[in-house]
């Protein structure tokens, strides 16, 4: 495909460096990814993964112990990490918005709906508190919001949590952004609710051609929801592609073992598989490869030396000494890595 | 009326921390503030101009006293009762601004502080460690003694040594506030850090500053009582609670008990209905302690 990424991200690195700068946590170590319009990248691992480290780096809005150390970040074709501080703000919730975890907590009890839902605009657009009510009640309408004018003068604490967690996505496409990324955005919904949720986002994710990134641990949303698919895996992606070939066929010895651990319907009696083990210590990486304590098919040269991505020719990237690129490139004499 | 609509007997609401709203507390509040207001129609005598010729007269119910000087008069023939009227003005303006200017200054300083973090907060906090280690009552006479007491230098006074105690509480509050998630909605929908302070954090620590307020209050009037009493307040002939106290302090050893008593009882009464109003405003407007 010709078509330019939408953010292009290139061997980002993310450490968080403790106080007296002795700790050096590598949270994101060399991550690349892209994403293009209308396209879903779903990005997995378990929790230090470095997924919300991830998402973090892209909008810059990282704690002051956490530093960018490496790479690029390119969104629509402008490196955001030379921008200055007052152009990633106007970026912020107008090119690139978030939805965060918890919508019992994201909107603030003193304000009504409506005030909230007009912010963005207010901010971005310093329209007019009229005219940004008016978009309001059109984007309460559009996250299928029941009597929305009503709504719009109710505060926070007169909503469900599944009626507020769309009013935290009308806030996030109040701008009409073309980056959405979404952080864990159901795991505080009940089941049914997170479904509607769900289909929703996919709904208007279409509607405005927006590119969603969706952050999660539930493999089972990923596959509902997303065209690509990042595993991560102690600060890297370990396997990349698109979403059906990975779940098809998982080459990492980590994505398959992940894909055993959910348990699925009408495929008869099968023991559900846990992967043994802890996630490593970031602050002292082994020299070799990360997963290799607690992988099944490890061989000698996992401990001693960290696996290169290697792509798989369609459209996947695996770090694995075991993927059939690397086995190849033993073969030959010299080592092409 | 449509069937339905009558309301639902709520659960009858066990209010187990929050007393009763304290209403003799608040009633007398509201009178000494309504007397401060009135003053000119309800005070029998000028209060600042007395005849000599009826100095040291007894409250009308003692013997020698008079119907015409109710709680009698002081050393320079003035009307007590007249006095406490007219005081109560000052109690109320000194009072009210005073916490006012306080709560001002230590908020926005505790909001920056708690908020923007980093060395404004060491600064700020540094500052505040080092002016909550000066005595209040010295440190206020040390500034009257620079600018001169009056009326506006005495509130000016006081807001700069009280706003320390906000400062502290509030930055407290901001620092858990700045980790709520819809602050961090906030700043991802691209809000700059002064719209977040304004609008975000502000109105969610208001309340806290109103129930310091209210808690303050008392300790103001005490502390400009004091300033009063020791000379370096509200200058005379201006009736001060304060003042009057001191003037009355050497009629007090040969009999003279109403012109401390009054005065004192006054400034005892208003102080008591602050902090109790305040102990219960603090918990009515904590929602922890109201969800109970």
């Amino acid at each position: 495909m010709g078509a330019e990424p939408l953010l292009k991200i290139e061997d980002l690195s993310t450490h968080y460096v403790s106080a007296q700068g002795r700790r050096v946590v590598r949270a994101v170590d060399g991550v690349s990814l892209s994403i293009k319009a209308r396209e879903t990248l779903g990005i997995v691992g378990e929790s230090g993964s470095g997924k919300s480290t991830l998402a973090l780096s892209i909008l810059r809005l990282l704690p002051p112990s956490a530093h960018i150390v490496g790479g690029s970040l390119r969104f629509e074709g402008e490196e955001l990490l030379q921008k200055s501080d007052a152009e990633m703000r106007r970026l912020r919730g107008r090119r690139i918005a978030m939805i965060l975890q918890d919508p019992m907590t994201s909107l603030n009890p003193l304000f009504t709906v409506g005030d909230q839902v007009a912010e963005p605009i207010r901010v971005h657009e310093r329209a007019s508190r009229a005219s940004a009510w008016q978009r309001a009640l059109e984007l309460l309408k559009a996250v299928r919001i029941a009597s929305p004018s009503t709504r719009l003068r109710q505060f926070p604490h007169e909503l469900s949590g599944g009626m507020r967690q769309r009013i935290v996505g009308a806030i996030g496409l109040s701008c009409e952004p073309r980056l959405l990324i979404a952080d864990e955005p159901t795991t505080s919904l009940d089941l049914t609710i997170q479904a509607q949720y769900l289909a929703l986002l996919r709904e208007l994710q279409q509607a405005h051609g927006l590119a969603l990134i969706f952050i999660t641990h539930n493999l089972g949303i990923v596959a509902k929801m997303c065209d690509q698919l990042a595993v991560m895996y102690a600060g890297r992606v370990i396997e990349a592609g698109p979403v059906r070939q990975i779940f098809a066929a998982p080459v990492h010895p980590y994505t398959e073992a992940l894909l055993n651990s959910i348990p699925q319907m009408g495929v008869g009696r099968r023991r559900l598989t846990a992967i043994e083990g802890q996630p490593p210590d970031l602050a002292a990486p082994a020299p070799g490869c990360a997963f290799a304590p607690r992988c099944s098919k490890v061989i000698e040269r996992c401990h001693s030396m960290a696996p290169p991505q290697v792509g798989l020719g369609d459209g996947r990237v695996v770090r694995c000494w075991q993927a059939p690129a690397n086995t190849a490139a033993e073969r030959l004499p010299s080592g092409a890595a | 009326m449509a069937i339905g609509t009558e309301a639902i007997p709520l659960a009858p609401r066990v209010s187990l921390r929050l007393g009763a709203f304290p209403v003799l507390p608040t009633l007398i509040l509201c009178s000494i503030a309504l007397i401060a207001v009135f003053a000119e129609l309800l005070a029998p005598h000028n209060p600042e101009l007395g005849a000599l010729g009826m100095r040291f007269r007894p409250p009308a119910w003692s013997a020698g006293g008079s119907a015409d000087h109710l709680l009698g008069t002081d050393h320079l023939g003035r009307d007590v009762l007249s006095r406490l009227i007219f005081g109560a003005r000052v109690s109320m303006v000194v009072g009210f601004t005073a916490v006012i200017v306080a709560g001002a200054v230590g908020t926005l300083l505790g909001i920056v502080s708690g908020y923007l973090g980093g060395w404004v907060d060491q600064v700020i906090m540094r500052l505040t460690d080092t002016w909550l280690a000066l005595p209040a009552l010295t440190f206020a006479i040390f500034l009257t003694a620079i600018v001169g007491p009056s009326e506006m230098n005495i509130i000016i006074i006081l807001g700069l040594v009280y706003w320390t105690r906000y400062a502290r509480v509030i930055r407290g509050e901001v620092l858990s506030l700045k980790e709520r998630e819809f602050v961090r909605l906030a700043v991802v929908a691209g809000c700059s850090k002064w719209t977040i302070m304004r609008r975000h954090i502000l109105p969610n620590v208001v309340n806290s500053a109103i129930v310091l307020g209210t808690l303050m209050l008392g300790v103001v009037i005490v502390t400009e009582a004091a300033l009063s009493f020791l000379g370096v307040g509200v200058p005379p002939p201006k009736p001060a609670w304060g003042l009057m106290l001191a003037d009355g302090k050497k009629g007090l050893m040969v009999g003279y008990w109403w012109l401390t008593v009054f005065p004192g009882a006054c400034i005892m009464l208003m102080v008591l209905s602050a902090n109790l109003l305040g102990d219960w405003l603090r918990v009515k407007l904590d929602p922890q302690l109201s969800q109970l």
